[in-house]
This record gives structure tokens, C-alpha cells and sequence, in this order.
């Protein structure tokens, strides 16, 4: 394969790499054919695109190293991947870099239910930990609906969480120990089976640092015992105003449910469309609400939840206690962002957060900016915690639609930003996103942000050009996307 | 010292009283605000002024003493309470009373889900030292429970991370990063935190520590489980189960506790102890890191004049030696801990005759490198409290 005819195509700056990165990875641990570089031209979000110069494949923590410690120097900048299912262009290749992907490190190392943990390379999916830690009557509890496809690492690097992360918390609580590669090549074991570690809390201020500070090579993750009992409850409601009220009842009331997901009526149609999920008709909007823990507590929750809703002008609650019913209620909210794509050609998920107290009158402007613009927006979110994703829609065949909705799409987070929320509860800051922190973040915020990044990355070789404004960048206009997310699509993922 | 007589700051000689570790201060600042604190600050650094902050001053024998101090920063005036009920989310100055705090939350059903409450303690404080409690299973550490910060940098810069919603990927966790620093890499000035609603009832379910192989097996019955338990804490000689949720519900997982845990000796309690979680304010008191199975191992081989607090599933023991207590004794019982792998110890507090005999408060510390380098980038100076931190950081 390591022909010159196949490495022409790449950068000069690496070609003197190449030889050096096969022997540290091995024949079939290197990638330089255009064709197998281009699989990896993109990340979950498809429309930023660039093909990797070179592609490394590690298997071991020495390799990720001794691949490091050459990018650092030759100078030559080096892109962490994981599986790929970002949604900021985390893991969007450098033309001029390295891409080193960690599909090859899929060991879970060790299952130890003693001290209630997991050690595993950052290649295994998030969902098989929880495979693997089931028999023992524990599960891993950040669960991004990409989870059985997703990388542990890509978690790390995104602190990612999942529906249930209103009660169970993001990544950043579940992870106890970390190794880590350092942008100079240094191997740096943090904390370890217990949770914490002496010194500064490095391991929290790694994860959700996108791959910009090293790369996570081990990770140990606190293992949760599977709860007694879980409860799912499908509450219907007339308004959206009518769901929200609901949402502050619960909370109010000290329930605090593992999840309370809404959907607004657009996204019930289109669900009901797509997969026939039969939630009650004529409503205007309906709550998903999960309650789990010891049989006892949860029982009285139910009764607690099913009156607030009632309370709160809900016209119908169904309750399912078995996986079978249960799985019943969830398919509709699972099933709505591949849903939506097959009532529009084409749409924008946005990824933002208001504090809840807002939610109502956020989606009163959303409303407004929709019917205002004439661009349909889907919501279906994560309510417990005020993160929204509202569908942006359009039809990509016609002129300027695109613009116009990706203008409606940055409204939005204009509004979640006016109200004291966040550019992005999830999906993280990536190239998408790094040239609107300066809406949420004043330049002294930002210089900040790079101090730390530069005691960490003084070369500017780790994820360049990500997570933080650069000139460079943000002269760039932002693309949209278009289409249903090829994971969605192949049912490898659902998206919600 | 005049150039550091800025606007909106209240400056004094230091005395005695105000020592750290046997380090008097030159002068102690009381800044009114965050901008005031940012003027001092900038003033400081003009200045070459070395600079450690207070809060209520009730844990500043933690740590090592600094190696110069000329200006301590009084904290005491940044306190106020900006509570968003709704969103069980607050914001505090760093300067506020953690108890002033709580009673705040409480008046609305809702906590910081934190303990212990050490009288006069600060919000501020509470995060520089960065240990957590108890009840850490069901919520997290404090650091788990910080959503933003503000702090103000070794250059005066007031800078801002986080924010003041649960969920926010945007940006650097520094609100992490600080906590747990000392106060080394900057000063805290506010700090936005997750809440809980107050849970109805309590449920303490304690037992006598036995030997090691019962307590073990205790453990190992009480993890097969789901009782949900919101502390597992070795008190003394007690191991001791926190269950918080209704009266009613709760009994079920009361029964179930003590099957696992034995009746022998049992004892089932409807509040915490007056004195939960607190750590004894004389002495020397390390702290130990361990996989959690090995804790019944470390606590139950403790000789009299060692005491052992902590929480097992954390895998965190806490280590207060009687007052007085020699250097070697301390020296030998940290070596016996860091030479075992995944084994770690630091002293928190060092008596002036433990800490002049020259027993190391840190041992190893993993990534002290990277520790220096971000140090090494939030204050180039070293002005920030120098020589508090590991590695003489
Ligand atoms: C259909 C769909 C549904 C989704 N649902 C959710 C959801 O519910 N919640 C949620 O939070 N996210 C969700 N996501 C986003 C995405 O799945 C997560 O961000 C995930 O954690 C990314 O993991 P990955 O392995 O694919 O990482 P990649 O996309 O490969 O990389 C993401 C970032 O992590 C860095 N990185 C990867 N591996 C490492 C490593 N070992 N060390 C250091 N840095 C590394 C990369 O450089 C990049 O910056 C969804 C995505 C899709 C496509
Ligand atoms: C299980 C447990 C047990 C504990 N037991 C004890 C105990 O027995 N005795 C005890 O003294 N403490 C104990 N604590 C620690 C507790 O956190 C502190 O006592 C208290 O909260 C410190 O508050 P303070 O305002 O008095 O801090 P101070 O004593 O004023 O300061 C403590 C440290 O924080 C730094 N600091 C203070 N404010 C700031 C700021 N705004 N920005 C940056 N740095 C700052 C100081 O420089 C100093 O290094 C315990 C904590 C836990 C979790």
C-alpha cells in the first residue's frame, strides 16, 4: 500500500511522517490511500468536511504517545476521533494533520463490581459497558442516544449525558480515574478506583475539553446499581403552556424523575406519521416522564406525578412499568428527530439551554419566530433540564431557504443566551459553535479559556481551531444540514 | 503598601490573629464587590504583592504555610444570595456563610446537597478546600455541584466559566479546576450551584464496625442492594447508612438496610448526629484515597489514638490523629498507606511540630507537571498563596 503513487496526494509536511507512523502502528495502522482517508472526512455533522492528511489507528496508549510525541516534534497538528457521531465538528480532520482515531482500542478492561467500576479503552462504545457490567446487576448511566455507537473518549472529550442525565448527571460524575496523553506526548495517570484524586481537579477539567488537552487512552467510570423499579408515565396536554406548567409542577413538588423529555405538536405528528406510536390524539403536546429507584418510593411518585399532571390540564396519563410498555411510550420520542426528516427535506437541530423558569417564554418567541419567518420549528427536548432542540425546517431545493433557517436557528440561541442559558447543552462547542461563544463568554472569559488551553497545548497542536473563536475560523459562514443523519437512517442511533 | 489602597477596598495592618500557618500578613483587604476585588488584584500584581485569601478563616491550617504573604484578601464582604427557586439553581458570593446559606435554601425546601456545615465556614472556603462530605453518593462532591464561577486572576482579571444552567458543555469546566486549588490559581469571587428539594425524611441506620471480614461482608450485602443509600459512612467506630425519602418509603429500605448490615448493635436514628461529617478541628488530619473495597481493611486497623472518617463507596478516609500525636507516628502511618499501589495520602492539616520535622504533606501526586503548567499559566508570578499547594505549587 505505501506506494508513492498513493501517498502523493499527501501534504508534503507529512510524508516524512508516514514511515515513521507505520512503524508505531503497524502496516494496517496507517492510512494514506485518498479513498480510505475520506471515510473519515466528517464527523456526525456531515457538513463540515475536510479529508484527513494522514490517518493513524493506535491500539495501545504507547502508540497513541510515541504518534503524539512526533506531531509534537514535527509540529504537525493531530485530531482525536472517536466513532465520529459528534455534532460540533469536534472531530472534523485537519487537511495538514494527523487523525488519530481510537477505533482500535475496544477492550473494557476490567468489570469490578467490588469497588463498583469499570476500566476500559476509550474506543468501546458507551453502551458496552453497560453490556458488560449487566451481569452483575450495574449499568453505566450517561446514555446519549448515540450510545451504541459512541466512543467512551468522545464522551470524555464531550462530557456527554443522555435523557436521563437530569437525575444520574453528565459523564463529568462518572468518571473516576483517567489516562491521558498529553499534547507533548507525556502519559499522565489522574485519580484511579476512587472517586476524586489529591491536586487540582485536572480529570474535571479534562472532560468536555473536545479533545483539545490530550487524548483519554484509559478510562474508569463509576458503575450504578440497575434501579428496583422504573416507571415511565406519557402525559398529554391541550397547550405547550399547559405541558410546561406541568414540568415546574413536578419540580416544584421535590420529585426529581431521571427524565422528563416534551414534544410539541409538530414533532407528535411527525412521530405518529414515521412509527405510529399512538400517543392520545388531539394533543398539543405530551411529556415522557421516568421515574426510578427502590419499588416503595417510586410508587408514591407515580401517584404524586399522575396528579400534577392532571392538576396541570393534562387529559390523559398512561403509565408502563414493563420494558415491552415502556419501550411502547419512548418510541415516539425516540423515533422524532428521524421523523421530522420525512415531513421536510431538510432541517437544523440546534442545541441550547434556558433555565427552566424561561421554557415557557422561550418557546412563546420560538413560536413567534417561526410563524414571524414562516419556517416551521419542531421542538422536542429534554424539559427537566431546560435543553432545547428545536428542528429548524426547510426545503434545501429552494433558493435562500437554507439561510433563512439557519438565521432562524441562530435566533434561537440568541434567545437561550438572553435568558441566561447556554449556546449548547450536549453537543459541544466544535468548529460549529466556536465562533458564536463570544455571545456567552466576554473576551476576558475566552483569554481565560486559552491560558488554560495553552498549559496544556503550548504548541497549538491538539484539535487546532476548535472549541475557542480563532480569526481564522470565524471568517467562515456556518453550512447546514440537510437530510436525516446517516446513523439515524441505518437505525444505528436515535437521535433525541 | 499605599499602592494598594484602590477604591471599594478596606485595608488594614495584620496582626496575629490573622497568621496563616504561622504567617502574618502584611495587610488584609476587604474588598466590597467582585470589581473591587479585580482593582485589588490588579494593584497586587502592580505591587509584586504575594497574596492568600480568607474566608471565614476556620480551615486556613490546611494546606502548607505560604512561602510570603503581603496581602490577605478578606472575602467576608462578598456575601449575598441570589436564589432562583424555580430553577433550583443559586448563586452566592464567595464571601457568604455557608450556614446563612442553608437556612436561605431551607426556607424554600431546597439544599445545597453538601455537608458538613462547619460553623463559620464560606462558601468560598468550602470550594478552595474542595473536600466533600457524606452525602456525596446520590448528588455528587461539591465540585459536581458548582455550574459556574467567577474568579478573579493573579492579574486582576475577573473572568467567568460556566453559567447558571444545569446543562452547559460551552467552554472549560474551571469551576472544577478551582475548587480544590487553595486558592492558588485565582480568587474565587462568586459561584453558581445545583440544587435538591429537601428530602422528607431521613433515615440513619448505623451499626458497630466489627472486624474487617464482617464489615466486608456487610458491604458487599449492602451493595447487592438497591436501597439507594445517600451516604455509607465510616463514623469512628460506627459504620453508618444515610437513606433520605418519605416516611412511608422509607421502611421498606430501612429493613432491607439492617438485613444487610446485621441487627447486632444496630441503631436507627430519624436525623444525622449533631457532629455529622465534621472532622475534629485539632490535630493532625490526612486524608486517604483507596479503591473503596479496601477501606474496611484501612479503618478497621487503625490504633487508638487514629480515628477514621469516611465515605466508602467514594473510597475516602479521613485520618484524625489524637493532638499531639508524634511526627514519626504520622510519617509511618502515611508511608504504610502510599507505598500499597492506588494507594494515595496527603495531610491536610500538619501540627507546627509534624510540619517542621519535615513529613512530606503530599507524597506522589500524579500530573504534577501539568499541575505546575497550569499554574504556571494562571499566575506566572507565583504570588497566589505560594508553597500552599502539592509540589510546593
Ligand atoms: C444520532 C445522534 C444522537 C446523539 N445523541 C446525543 C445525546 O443524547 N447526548 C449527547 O450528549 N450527545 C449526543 N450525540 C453527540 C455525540 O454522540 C456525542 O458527543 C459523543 O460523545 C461523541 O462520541 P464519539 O466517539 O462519536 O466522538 P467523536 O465524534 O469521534 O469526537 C467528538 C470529540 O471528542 C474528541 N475525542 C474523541 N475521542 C477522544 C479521546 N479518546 N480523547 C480525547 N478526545 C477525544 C474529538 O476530538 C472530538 O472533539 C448524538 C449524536 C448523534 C449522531
Ligand atoms: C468531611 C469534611 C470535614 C471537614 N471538616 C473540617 C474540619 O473539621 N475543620 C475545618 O476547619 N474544616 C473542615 N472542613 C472543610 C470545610 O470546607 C472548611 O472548614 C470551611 O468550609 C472553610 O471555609 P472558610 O471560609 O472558613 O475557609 P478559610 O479557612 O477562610 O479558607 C480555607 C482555604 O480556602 C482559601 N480560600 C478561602 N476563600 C477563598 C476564595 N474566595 N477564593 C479562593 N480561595 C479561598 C484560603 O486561602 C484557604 O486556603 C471539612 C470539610 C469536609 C467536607
Amino acid at each position: 500500500m505505501a506506494t508513492s503513487a498513493h501517498q502523493t496526494n499527501i501534504p508534503a509536511a507529512l510524508t516524512a511522517l508516514v514511515p515513521r507512523l507505520r512503524e508505531i502502528c503497524g502496516e494496517d495502522g496507517v492510512l494514506t490511500d485518498l479513498s480510505r482517508r475520506r471515510v473519515y472526512e466528517s464527523d456526525g455533522l456531515t457538513y463540515h468536511r475536510a479529508t484527513p492528511g494522514v490517518v493513524a489507528l493506535p491500539t495501545t496508549t504507547a502508540q497513541v504517545a510515541a504518534v503524539v510525541s512526533l506531531c509534537a516534534e514535527h509540529g504537525v497538528p493531530y485530531v482525536p476521533r472517536g466513532a465520529g457521531t459528534g455534532l460540533s465538528a469536534g472531530a472534523l480532520p485537519h487537511a495538514d494533520g494527523v487523525l488519530l482515531v481510537t477505533s482500535r482500542m475496544r477492550r473494557v478492561v476490567e468489570i469490578d463490581p467490588e469497588n463498583e467500576c469499570a476500566v476500559v479503552e476509550p474506543g468501546v462504545t458507551n453502551l458496552d459497558i453497560t453490556r458488560a457490567a449487566a451481569p452483575h446487576g450495574y449499568y453505566y448511566a450517561p446514555d446519549p442516544s448515540s450510545q451504541q455507537v459512541c466512543s467512551v473518549g468522545g464522551n470524555v472529550a464531550e462530557n456527554s449525558g443522555g435523557a436521563h442525565c437530569l437525575k444520574y448527571g453528565f459523564t463529568s460524575g462518572h468518571v473516576r480515574g483517567l489516562e491521558i496523553v498529553t499534547p507533548s506526548g507525556e502519559v499522565v495517570e489522574l485519580g484511579g478506583k476512587a472517586t476524586g484524586a489529591h491536586g487540582y481537579d485536572l480529570i474535571g477539567a479534562f472532560i468536555g475539553s473536545e479533545g483539545t488537552l490530550g487524548v483519554a487512552t484509559r478510562v474508569t467510570v463509576s458503575l450504578t446499581r440497575s434501579p428496583q423499579k422504573t416507571v415511565t408515565l406519557l402525559s398529554a396536554f391541550t397547550s405547550m403552556d399547559a405541558g410546561g406548567e406541568a414540568v415546574g409542577a413536578i419540580i416544584a413538588a421535590g420529585v426529581l424523575p431521571s427524565a422528563i423529555e416534551m414534544m410539541d405538536a409538530l414533532a407528535i405528528e411527525a412521530a405518529e406519521a414515521a412509527v405510529a406510536c399512538g400517543y392520545p390524539a388531539g394533543a398539543a403536546a405530551v411529556l415522557v416522564v421516568e421515574l426510578d429507584g427502590p419499588t416503595s418510593e417510586v410508587d408514591a411518585q407515580v401517584e404524586r406525578v399522575t396528579e400534577l399532571c392532571a392538576a396541570s390540564g393534562s387529559f390523559e396519563t398512561r403509565t408502563a412499568s414493563g420494558a415491552v410498555e415502556r419501550a411502547l411510550i419512548w418510541k415516539g420520542r425516540k423515533s422524532a428527530f428521524a421523523a421530522v426528516g420525512r415531513i421536510s427535506p431538510a432541517y437544523i437541530v440546534q442545541d441550547g439551554v434556558v433555565p427552566r423558569t424561561a421554557l415557557g417564554e422561550v418557546l412563546g418567541r420560538i413560536a413567534a419566530l417561526s410563524a414571524e419567518s414562516g419556517i416551521r420549528v419542531a421542538n422536542v427536548f429534554h424539559a427537566g433540564d431546560g435543553n432545547l432542540h428545536p428542528l429548524v425546517l426547510f426545503d434545501d431545493a429552494e433558493p435562500g431557504a437554507g439561510e433563512r433557517a439557519e438565521e432562524v436557528s441562530g435566533a434561537i440561541l440568541d434567545l437561550c443566551v438572553e435568558h441566561g442559558g447556554s449556546i449548547t447543552g450536549e453537543h459541544g462547542v466544535g468548529v460549529d459553535k466556536a465562533c458564536k461563544m463570544p455571545r456567552m463568554y466576554s473576551d476576558d472569559d475566552l483569554t481565560t479559556f486559552d491560558l488554560f488551553r495553552r498549559a496544556f497545548d503550548p504548541a497549538g497542536i491538539a484539535n487546532p481551531d476548535k472549541l475557542l473563536p480563532t480569526p481564522r475560523l470565524c471568517g467562515e459562514r456556518p453550512g447546514v444540514r440537510t437530510g436525516v443523519h446517516p446513523l439515524v437512517e441505518s437505525g444505528q442511533a436515535e437521535q433525541f | 503598601m499605599k499602592d494598594l489602597d484602590v477604591e471599594g477596598v478596606t485595608l488594614w495592618k495584620g496582626t496575629e490573629a490573622d497568621a496563616v500557618c504561622g504567617v502574618v500578613p502584611d495587610r488584609v483587604a476587604r474588598p466590597k464587590d467582585t470589581e473591587a476585588l479585580g482593582r485589588l488584584l490588579a494593584a497586587a500584581r502592580a505591587t509584586g504583592a504575594t497574596v492568600t485569601p480568607r474566608g471565614g478563616g476556620t480551615a486556613l491550617d490546611w494546606g502548607s504555610p505560604p512561602r510570603s504573604l503581603d496581602l490577605m484578601v478578606d472575602t467576608s464582604a462578598l456575601s449575598w444570595i441570589d436564589h432562583n427557586a424555580g430553577d433550583l439553581v443559586v448563586e452566592v458570593g464567595a464571601g457568604t456563610p455557608l450556614a446563612e446559606l442553608r437556612r436561605t435554601l431551607a426556607d424554600a425546601g431546597q439544599r445545597l446537597s453538601y455537608d458538613p456545615l462547619r460553623v463559620g465556614g464560606t462558601v468560598g472556603g468550602a470550594l478552595a478546600t474542595g473536600v466533600s462530605g457524606p452525602r456525596r453518593l446520590l448528588a455528587g462532591g461539591l465540585r459536581d455541584l458548582v455550574i459556574g464561577m467567577t474568579l478573579v486572576r493573579a492579574d486582576g482579571v475577573v473572568a467567568r466559566s460556566g453559567g447558571r444552567v444545569v446543562k452547559n458543555v460551552a467552554g472549560y469546566d474551571l469551576a472544577k479546576l478551582h475548587t480544590g486549588g487553595y486558592g492558588t490559581l485565582g480568587v474565587i469571587a462568586s459561584a453558581a450551584f445545583r440544587l435538591h428539594p429537601l428530602p422528607p425524611a431521613v433515615r440513619v441506620v448505623s451499626v458497630p464496625l466489627r472486624s474487617r471480614e464482617d464489615t466486608e461482608r456487610a458491604l458487599a450485602d449492602l451493595r447487592a442492594t438497591t436501597v439507594v443509600p445517600a451516604a455509607v459512612e465510616l463514623d469512628r467506630d460506627r459504620l453508618c447508612v444515610v437513606l433520605e425519602g418519605t416516611a412511608e418509603g422509607l421502611v421498606p429500605r430501612v429493613e432491607e438496610t439492617l438485613r444487610a448490615l446485621g441487627e447486632d448493635g444496630a441503631e436507627v436514628a430519624e436525623e444525622l448526629p449533631e457532629d455529622w461529617g465534621l472532622l475534629p478541628t485539632e490535630g493532625t488530619l490526612a486524608r486517604v484515597l483507596a479503591p473503596p473495597a479496601e477501606l474496611p481493611g484501612l479503618a478497621c486497623d487503625l490504633d487508638a489514638d487514629v480515628r477514621g472518617y469516611g465515605s466508602v463507596p467514594a473510597g475516602t478516609l479521613y485520618l484524625a490523629f489524637a493532638p499531639g500525636t508524634p511526627a514519626d507516628v504520622v510519617e509511618k502511618r502515611l508511608a504504610a498507606v502510599r507505598h500499597v499501589p492506588d494507594r494515595t495520602a496527603v495531610l491536610l492539616r500538619a501540627e507546627p511540630h509534624v510540619r517542621e520535622a519535615g513529613v512530606d504533606p503530599w507524597g506522589e501526586v500524579p500530573g504534577l507537571s501539568l499541575m505546575r503548567a497550569v499554574k504556571d499559566s494562571f499566575d506566572p508570578d507565583h504570588r497566589l498563596s505560594p508553597g500552599r499547594f502539592a509540589g510546593g505549587i
